[in-house]
């Protein structure tokens, strides 16, 4: 174990460089990826299918399939230990106590064959033991906080008799069931009505201000997250390409990415028009471009770009961007 | 739960019906008839006639049908034609051995199937897994009663450690019982245990791809609860219908598995009567074996509604 834990910040993720194994061999998915979650905080991970993002959350607690991957490098801080580095038996205590987690499919993501009370009070016995009576108590009382009415009655309902929504709202109290410090939040409002996503959202920040943990919150669709970010992390073909304080980058962003997915955001159309898209499609693991990998998609390109590897550099404001024209660019935020 | 038992058990009575007309029919078509079996080796013509009316075969058939069958509700199965025995207590006196013989090899089945199913499906593509399917192709292969004899050849010939034939009932010695039972009841398990452990890799490597899987593990569960509590209660529909199955297909097995190890059960009491023509012994077994294949059905289709709740619902 080399490296040290930065002080001030609930997790840490330094340079963490992941491949997983394919039908071509080894593939570099991770390529990289650094960044901070401070304490109450709410850090957003933005990015496309294939940018790693999911790839990043499932790491923290250990959750990327073992057989089909491995770590070149990095690590993952919290609490003065590596994340990454850890024992399975001592992560296992870590899991759905003090770091929790929920998925993008409240469908599929609740075991129909348990009640959904039996399920949330499982987490809180695992960890804090105790009665099953006292377990289940305690996940009323979280189903409640979490807004599903008549929760005591509802604790001995299966999955499969609640609506998607109220699921991911019983998957957010069972995440929260230990009173965890980090909840990490994998598109949990993706496979949901625009309607109960709004929903949802509010509940997330309700709840950070109430209990005070940090949330890592992945997504694809920057709209939906707007008043819910402090912090954005841009991810692009396995690589960190933008972070920043969530309204400058919403206002002015600094990596050409961002800004094309800031102009995809359905808020930003203009009636009668069609929505702008960034042209051409995410680079496979195994054809990953020279220099810029957003280069061959970019219409600020110029012949530099694909020279040399882009760092990431820090802009004004404790900012950091990976672009070679950052300095240049005037790129256009929200209206 | 006791509503749908009480809506099941009331489907059996029509069921019933048609299974036990059939078994009476059947056994009606027979050539020769009863009456060639209990008139002795050298019958005339008016000692046959003298038998049919003896045992009411001159009536109508649907009339013969139904005095059988209104006896048989009220636990009169008949007589032997061999022996004048009741054919209930016949079945009765044989029913311990064959349960005993069934139980044991279920129990091996569960234990070896699930044991292997599970340790495969586990580590898929692992040694564990590749040596587990080939001992299911291989156990799938084998006649059950050729591993009877071989068993037999190297336990009880070669090493002397296991009789070769014979029964001693469990309340007289348990461990004589089981030692008895034991060979016979491997040799009975070896499709069983290689369909139970095919059925479990296929469930539990199925079900190890939910995504409530991995929630379960993101809560910090660990292995031996995630997959004995969140895996096996999923992946159980398909593990306890080849159960069910099987259990079926053994009350069949046991005729020849009971002949050849000389167990006085409820098999070796059908082959001898039906060699014997001891219709109405045949037809009592075969009722009886009909009620319990019902049974057994029940059983597997109430277990899916504790398995999966949602069947419950609809």
């Amino acid at each position: 174990m080399t490296g040290t834990e930065p002080s001030g910040s609930l997790l840490s993720i330094e340079d963490l460089r992941i491949d997983f194994v394919t039908d071509r061999g080894w593939v570099n998915v991770l390529n990289g990826v650094s960044f901070d979650i401070g304490k109450n905080e709410i850090v957003v991970l933005v990015g496309e299918s294939g940018s790693g993002k999911t790839v990043t959350s499932l790491s923290v607690l250990g959750l990327v399939p073992r057989a089909h991957s491995r770590k070149t490098s990095g690590h993952i801080w919290y609490d003065g230990k590596d994340l990454t580095e850890l024992p399975i038996g001592e992560l296992r205590d870590i899991r759905g106590n003090e770091i929790s987690m929920i998925f993008q499919e409240p469908m599929t993501s609740l075991n129909p064959a348990f009640t959904v009370g039996d399920q949330i009070a499982e987490a809180y016995r695992r960890h804090r033991g105790g009665k099953k009576k006292a377990a289940l108590a305690r996940a009323a009382e979280m189903l409640d906080l979490v807004g599903i009415p008549n929760a005591a009655a509802r604790l001995r309902d299966y999955p499969h008799e609640f609506s998607g929504g109220m699921r991911q709202r019983a998957m957010i109290a069972m995440a929260l069931i230990c009173e965890p410090r980090l909840l990490i939040a994998d598109e949990p409002t993706t496979a949901l009505d625009v309607t109960v996503q709004a929903q949802i959202v509010e509940l997330l920040i309700r709840l950070r201000d109430e209990t005070g943990c940090g949330i890592l919150f992945i997504t694809h669709d920057l709209g939906v997250v707007a008043e819910l970010a402090d912090k954005v992390v841009v991810m692009y073909a396995g690589e960190v390409v933008e972070t920043s304080v969530a309204r400058d980058l919403y206002i002015q962003p600094k990596h050409p990415y961002t800004e094309g997915l800031l102009a995809a955001m359905p808020q930003q159309g203009v009636r009668g028009e069609e929505l702008p898209t960034i042209p051409g499609r995410t680079p496979e693991p195994w054809s990953m471009p020279s220099g810029c990998r957003f280069g061959p998609r970019c219409s600020h390109a110029v012949e530099e770009c694909g020279k040399a590897v882009i760092p990431l550099s820090v802009v004004d404001n404790g900012r950091s961007c990976r672009c070679c024209r950052s300095g240049d660019l005037a790129l256009g935020g929200v209206r | 739960m006791l509503r749908l038992l009480g809506a099941r058990l009331l489907t059996m009575v029509p069921l019933l019906l048609v299974v036990s007309f059939l078994i009476y029919g059947l056994i009606a078509l027979v050539p020769g008839g009863p009456e060639t079996a209990l008139a002795g080796s050298n019958p005339t013509p008016e000692k046959l006639a003298m038998v049919r009316e003896q045992l009411g075969l001159n009536e109508p058939f649907l009339v013969q049908y139904w005095n059988w069958f209104s006896a048989a509700v009220q636990g009169d199965l008949g007589k032997s034609f061999v022996n004048g025995q009741s054919v209930w207590s016949a079945i009765a006196g044989g029913f311990p051995v064959t349960l005993s013989l069934v139980i044991l090899t279920l129990l091996i089945a569960a234990v070896l199937g699930l044991g292997l199913g599970l340790a495969a499906a586990l580590r898929p593509g692992s040694w564990i897994d590749r040596t587990a399917t080939v001992i299911a192709s291989l156990f799938m292969s084998l006649p059950y009663f050729w591993v009877g004899m071989m068993l037999v050849l190297v336990f009880a010939i070669d090493l002397r450690v296991l009789p070769a034939i014979g029964y001693v009932p469990f309340a007289q010695s348990p461990t004589d019982w089981f030692l008895h039972l034991i060979t016979p009841a491997f040799a009975l398990a070896i499709v069983p245990v290689a369909v139970v452990a095919r059925q479990t890799r296929a469930a539990v490597t199925g079900v190890m791809t939910e995504d409530y899987v991995r929630t379960a593990e993101a809560k910090g569960l660990r292995p031996v609860r995630l997959v004995g509590k969140h895996v096996l209660k999923n992946a159980a529909v398909p593990v306890v219908t080849a159960f069910g199955v099987e259990a079926n297909r053994l009350i069949g097995a046991t005729v020849v598995m009971e002949q050849l190890f000389a167990l006085p059960g409820v098999g070796k009491l059908t082959y001898f009567s039906v060699f014997s023509r001891d219709f109405p012994m045949v037809q009592g077994i075969l009722l009886i074996t009909a009620i319990l294949i019902m049974f057994v059905n029940l059983a597997v289709d109430l277990s899916y509604g504790y398995f999966n709740p949602k069947i419950k619902a609809t």
